[in-house]
């Protein structure tokens, strides 16, 4: 009897396919592991699972019987518990109110506060966990104690089926310890844990099996004693055709463009790396490593507390995206809605917003100039629009993202910093896209590149920096292939 | 243990506790000011007038705490006042029957009122501010229906009841003994699983449900009790006034927000108390009066009320944000 089962799941987010056609079974008394790529489709799956959203098609069941979850209290009711990726911890109310939500001890109609206090005590000393004050809010609380609240809280419940959404990634080593005897009891008592991590060894020393995704659809379900980590990284990064990908321009001029010295941030503890001009060099890494707080610290959003960032020798004011602007420095990030673009307006005017002094005179824009400007950017990166006056919102996002990077074509950006930008484009934009970020560097930019899907990383970079809880951990600069980058990526930090 | 709560309550309450520390300098500046004019201390008088003059805002902004408490807005608070202020001073008889069969059609009124919100923000899937000051207008104009001319009746017994006081302590007015009643009402209601979810889906919609709570239900719910809270200001207003006016609760609608914010409510959701929201209204009631002891012209009470309630609100950030670095 396999206690829980999807069948041919599939689930697309406004017109992004998340899961395709996706199977998977665990049972009960064993530790089965999710393992892939960011975007593989583990946590779309895990929430269908859970009952989180429904999904499009497809089939769950519970102990082989179907079932239908409207809503994640069905899943709780069907004996399932989770403890998803983005917490779903209340801030502003006490830990004990968190951990009893939903049942909280009773006398009459209210809410016995007394016990609920005492209840909370007995659901730390149950788990062995000290040091949690009940009655302090949750959103005062370090993440790493806050995972273990959200850990505590669903296991608590005494689900038979348990999915865990990377519950390691915020833990300390001594808690991934702590959650490991968690787990085994668990099994012991013949619960189903599934849970995902990025960690290879963690998933060798824990899981009974071990199921890839890779691109939303399931790859392959083996024994993890017969899984070997160059088989996993293979599946889970599959073998795709690199022939879209265009030969990244040698690299000619020698000029260090851009160093950083030992900047200090929010998740970054003293980074320092240089990039030298023309130069495309991959941020890689798991996700969540310091990559975009490297990002939006270069960009003047962050703040940096020590350290000195320099283009072209000149040390660089980073207080503001203005002065980073200023200083030559310009982020393109994944979010183009809420971050770059302002979808009302016309193609014109998102192209010309950074340029606009340079178009205009005595505080007018000359719309001849204007038109001149953008005109010759829309044919030169063939941006798909019936006019430059269309509204952006109304392209395709493939298209607006070259807006995106055809707005800082015409700034004298020196350091480019390209966020994910290739997320949810289809394919043929992005070869386009592919091709610009190669001019750009042609051009002699210096490039900074983060994706989620790490073979761009590896056919577009000249170089990669692997980044691990906001340091810099290696750099790969031959043989770059996805295999290598994962490999990096994933691997335990050796003495340290 | 109990003093270790005592603690984290403190810490955790700081807005409620800047608004309860705002009330307190409101009444002491009031009584100076009351002293140095007129030559004596406030009395039994006034008291009742302040705190009668208060509790219809009070009711409302009690109501209103519920709505944002789920990070929502209420603006039709001041349109249901309207109208069921004008329905109590329309229908109301003198007899008993009639007094507590009208009374209670008022607050029936304010529940459905608030229920139709709630329906339309939930199943319609509508934005809390869009619904509220599209219902603020249908029941502005449904009030001028049921009463196109100020009047109508509220019969003494109801008034005396309501804002007068009790025969043997005579220097205790009613609408202290039922503002007493609230805050303890509302401390009760706060240990009820339904508010916890009400606090749970302010607090974050999409956890709060993952954690199994109901969404609609806690939405309906704080929708229509704002709708009811609504319904009595206005039934307590029409007992206060001994009539009926059918555009007076209008401006309900911002007094009732400016009290939740007085009362350290955060409109983001999730945070706050009741309690704070009344005493938000007392510190509006307090303000007029020692705007009017310290000579103010009356043409520039609204200006004043605005930059007070900036000054409030910019002040109570300052030392909350103090007190955080300094934890």
């Amino acid at each position: 009897m396999k206690a829980i089962e999807g069948v041919a799941l599939s689930k697309s987010f406004g017109g992004v396919v998340a899961l395709r056609r996706a199977s998977f079974a665990a049972d009960g008394g064993e530790v089965h592991a999710l393992v892939g790529e960011n975007g593989a489709g583990k946590s779309t799956l895990i929430k269908l699972l859970s009952g989180l959203y429904p999904p499009d098609s497809g089939e769950i069941r519970v102990n082989d019987a179907t079932v239908h979850f409207a809503r994640p209290q069905d899943a709780l009711v069907s004996g399932i518990g989770t403890v998803f990726q983005e917490l779903t911890l209340l801030p502003f109310m006490t830990v004990a109110e968190n951990l009893m939500l939903g049942r909280e001890p009773r006398s009459g109609p209210f809410i016995d506060r007394r016990k609920l206090i005492t209840a909370a005590h007995e659901l730390f000393d149950d788990a062995g966990i000290s040091g949690i004050e009940p009655l302090e809010l949750v959103g005062n609380l370090p993440l790493a104690q806050q995972q273990i609240v959200e850990i505590v809280k669903a296991v608590s419940r005494k689900p038979r089926i348990i999915f865990m959404d990377e519950p390691t990634s915020a833990l300390a080593e001594h808690s991934v310890d702590w959650l490991f005897g968690v787990i085994k009891r668990l099994r012991a008592e013949g619960a189903c844990i599934v849970f995902t991590s990025h960690r290879w060894n963690e998933i060798k020393g824990i899981a009974d099996r071990i199921t890839v995704f890779r691109n939303g659809e399931w790859v392959a379900t083996s024994q993890a004693a017969e899984l070997s980590e160059g088989d996993a990284v293979e599946r889970m990064t599959g073998q795709r055709l690199d022939v879209l990908f265009p030969k990244p321009a040698p690299v000619t001029d020698q000029t260090q463009r851009l160093t950083v010295e030992g900047v200090t941030a929010k998740k970054l503890p003293a980074i320092s790396f240089g990039a030298r001009a023309g130069e495309v060099l991959g941020i890689g890494g798991l996700a969540g490593q310091g990559q975009r707080e490297l990002f939006l610290t270069l960009f003047g959003v962050n703040p940096h507390t020590a350290g000195t960032v320099r283009v072209d020798g000149a040390a660089a004011h980073l207080r503001t995206p203005q002065e980073a602007i200023r200083a030559g420095i310009a982020l393109i990030p994944e979010d183009r809605k809420t971050e770059g673009l302002l979808l009302p307006l016309s193609v014109r005017q998102n192209l010309a917003l950074a340029v606009l002094k340079r178009v205009s005179r005595n505080g007018f824009v000359r719309r001849a100039a204007e038109d001149a400007l953008v005109g010759s950017m829309v044919t030169s990166l063939a941006i798909k629009t019936p006019n430059p006056g269309q509204r952006v919102g109304a392209l395709s996002g493939g298209n607006q993202q070259k807006v995106l990077i055809g707005r800082w074509l015409l700034t004298d950006a020196r350091v480019l910093l390209l966020y994910d930008i290739t997320r949810g484009v289809d394919v043929g934009t992005k070869r386009d896209i592919y091709l610009l970020i190669r001019r750009l560097s042609e051009e002699g930019r210096t490039i900074l590149l983060y994706s989620t899907d790490t073979e761009e990383i590896a056919h577009l970079c000249h170089r990669v920096l692997i980044m691990r809880e906001g340091r810099i951990v290696s750099e790969l600069q031959h043989d770059l292939t996805p295999e290598a980058i994962v490999a990096a990526a994933i691997r335990v930090p050796v003495a340290s | 243990m109990a003093r270790l709560r005592l603690r984290y309550y403190a810490v955790q309450n700081v807005p409620l506790l800047l608004s309860l520390g705002l009330f307190v300098a409101m009444v002491i500046l009031y009584i100076i000011l009351f002293a140095l004019k007129q030559s004596r201390l406030p009395g039994a008088f006034e008291l009742l007038t302040t705190v009668n003059n208060t509790l219809s805002v009070g009711l409302s902004a009690i109501g209103q705490t519920f709505v944002v408490l789920t990070g929502g807005i209420d603006l039709s608070v001041g349109g249901i006042v309207d109208v069921t202020n004008s329905v109590a001073a329309r229908y109301m008889g003198d007899s008993p029957g009639s007094i507590a069969l009208v009374s209670l059609a008022t607050l029936a009124v304010g529940a459905f009122a608030g229920l139709t919100n709630g329906l339309l923000v939930v199943y319609g899937r509508l934005q809390p501010i869009i619904v509220t000051l599209a219902t603020l207008a249908i029941w502005e104009g449904i009030a001028l229906l049921v009463l196109p001319q100020q009047g109508g009746s509220i019969p003494p017994a109801l008034t005396a009841i309501l804002a007068g006081t009790l025969p043997f302590l005579t220097w205790l007015p009613n609408s202290v003994i039922i503002a007493v009643l609230l805050v303890a009402g509302w401390q009760l209601l706060r240990s009820t699983p339904f508010l916890t979810g009400v606090y749970a889906i302010g607090n974050d919609e999409r956890a709060a449900r993952a954690n199994g709570i109901s969404v609609a239900r806690a939405k309906l719910g704080a929708y229509t009790l704002a709708g009811t809270c609504a319904g009595a200001a206005g039934l307590y207003f029409a007992a206060a006034n001994t009539s009926g006016d059918a555009t007076s609760g209008t401006p309900f609608t911002l007094t009732s927000i400016a009290a939740v914010v007085l009362g350290g409510v955060s409109l983001f959701g999730g945070r706050g108390s009741a309690i704070g929201s009344l005493a938000g209204a007392f510190i509006l009631t307090l303000l007029l009066n020692v705007l009017f002891f310290a000579g103010v012209n009356t043409q520039l009470q609204e200006f004043f009320q605005g930059l007070f309630l900036i000054l409030a609100v910019v002040a109570s950030t300052l030392v909350r944000r103090s007190l955080q670095r300094a934890r």
